[in-house]
């Protein structure tokens, strides 16, 4: 993946947390709230546990629907980053090679269990997270941690960075173009030039910084950035966190499919 | 209104490598008073404009604004009366939405939320950005970026308006319009700029600033016609002042 289509990635999941949905509008620490379960809520499953995490997936479903973000990008993030989770669980099916019967007649290792474990949990995981990022303008899921009583530093520090994240990718992307117009073939593009070119970049951020600084300072900066947003939150939110916490909590400790299952072979039976 | 004065009385600075920016700066600029600085690069713009809201302390001369002397302890002061537009709005434009960008200075200044509310929309609305008060700046055009960037500083409502390139690397509807927006500020004016044409439409006087001293200071339409002292300076006659000859004969 090239530098500029990494670029164009973040770009285009800023531009969608800007939207105007039902999701969009929650607010910041609902969003971040029921996030937080869900993740718990999915990795404290056992290692063997498969089936029992297939509802889960109804969350990162109905939120991506309802935010109106489109699946084959959140899908295709997911799967660009899917090679971590790939190598954490590649070996357990040599590692554990007890065996499990899934079906009647159907048998396979533990370890081929647990693997697919690790993956569909990744997936849940990451998924959510990249929803709520998609849903949620990154200032606001900073107001929402800043409420949630992450410090104050630590916030404005995130702030800095994603306002600044853009303008330094796209300072890099011009010294790189610049580089890549003026190397023909192999020279120009090696270790000690790229040495070079960072370095660049870090003397240009520190200048950078000091303007920005000044422009602080002219501007009656004493220390601490203020905010007078004042979110409250409404019944919408709370009936959010509670309607997704209900959920996690039932498909955490019933056994939703096999109870589905179980009542199908009743009718049946 | 004694209040809006700019007064600069042999200004020296020296950096702390040796550099000496500034000779010997004297000059007087009274209320509503619209002032360009031209000069070559590296003459000493920035350093003078940095000198004028305390970024910078004089080595040795006095800055005073209204009645107040430039000190370290007056430099708040100071920053309130002055406001400064710094060149690249990538770098006056720091906060993650529009909005808070606009307000940051005032709710430096300690006013209330409404205030601070009001006043942004009244400096947005001012340079025609309201709409824009939600986005992030990383989404906004150049000529965009410019005009909140001004937005930042008018909602300090400062006596004194400095401005440093209001206008560079704009393209020449949105540069035009900057230049109909500077022309609408009864505020002191204060523009640094390359742009003579810009300096000829905005400002009233015009100093010329060559190796850290001011070689002229004059009514603006004087100055920049003078092609003598402006090619001493790197500078050439405003585009407006320049005959087109060779453009002439090719449509004939």
């Amino acid at each position: 993946m090239s530098f500029e289509t990494a670029y164009s990635g973040i770009g285009r999941l800023d531009r969608l947390s800007y939207r105007d949905t039902v999701v969009h509008r929650l607010d910041p620490r609902a969003k971040v709230a029921a996030t937080s379960l869900f993740v718990v809520a999915v990795v404290s499953f056992p290692r063997y546990e498969v089936l029992s995490l297939l509802p889960f997936f109804l969350f990162p479903v109905l939120i991506g629907a309802l935010g109106d973000i489109p699946a084959g990008f959140i899908v295709k993030k997911v799967v660009a980053v899917s090679p971590f989770a790939v190598f954490v669980g590649i070996f357990n099916p040599l590692f554990d090679p007890g065996v499990v019967t899934i079906a009647p007649g159907v048998a396979v290792s533990a370890g081929w269990i647990s693997f697919a474990s690790i993956l569909v949990k990744f997936a849940l995981t990451i998924g959510a997270a990249l929803l709520l990022i998609a849903t949620t303008s990154f200032p606001g899921i900073c107001r929402g941690l800043r409420r949630l009583g992450l410090p104050a530093l630590f916030v404005s520090q995130l702030l800095f960075l994603y306002r600044y994240l853009f303008v330094l990718i796209e300072e890099a992307m011009r010294v790189v173009r610049a580089r890549d117009m003026r190397s023909f073939g192999k020279r120009g593009a090696g270790v000690r030039v790229f040495i070079r070119v960072v370095g660049t970049l870090f003397l240009r951020t520190v200048e950078r910084a000091e303007r920005i600084y000044g422009a602080m300072l002219a501007r009656g900066f004493r220390g601490e950035v203020p905010s007078m947003r004042r979110e409250t939150l409404r019944p919408s939110d709370a009936f959010f966190v509670l309607a997704a916490g209900s959920f996690f909590a039932l498909c955490r400790f019933v056994p939703v499919p096999q109870a589905i299952g179980r009542l199908v072979r009743g009718f049946t039976g | 209104m004694s209040h809006h004065l700019l007064e600069f009385k042999d200004v020296r600075f020296r950096y702390p490598d040796g550099t000496e920016a500034l000779k010997g700066i004297t000059f007087l600029i009274t209320h509503g008073e619209s002032v360009g600085i031209v000069g070559a690069n590296g003459a000493g713009k920035s350093t003078l404009l940095l000198h004028m809201n305390g970024y910078l302390l004089p080595t040795s001369g006095f800055v005073t604004v209204g009645e107040v002397p430039l000190r370290k302890e007056t430099r708040p002061e100071i920053r309130r009366k002055v406001g400064v537009v710094f060149q690249n709005p990538d770098d006056q434009l720091f906060m993650p939405t529009v909005f808070d960008d606009v307000a940051f200075g005032p709710l430096n200044l300690g006013l209330p939320p409404d205030r601070v509310r009001e006043r942004v929309h009244e400096a947005l609305r001012r340079v025609n950005a309201l709409a824009l008060v939600d986005k992030p700046p990383h989404h906004l055009s150049g000529g965009q970026k410019s005009a909140v960037a001004i937005a930042t500083v008018i909602s300090m409502e400062p006596d004194i308006l400095v401005m440093d390139e209001p206008a560079a690397s704009l393209d020449p509807k949105s540069r035009r319009s900057v230049i109909g927006l500077l022309n609408s500020f009864a505020h002191s004016k204060i523009v640094a700029s390359h742009d003579l044409d810009l300096i000829l439409d905005v400002c009233a006087r015009c100093l010329v600033i060559r190796d850290g001293a001011i070689v002229a200071d004059g009514p603006a339409p004087e100055i920049l016609s003078d092609a003598t002292l402006l090619a001493e300076n790197n500078l050439e006659l405003p585009l407006t002042l320049q005959g087109r000859p060779a453009l002439e004969g090719a449509r004939r």
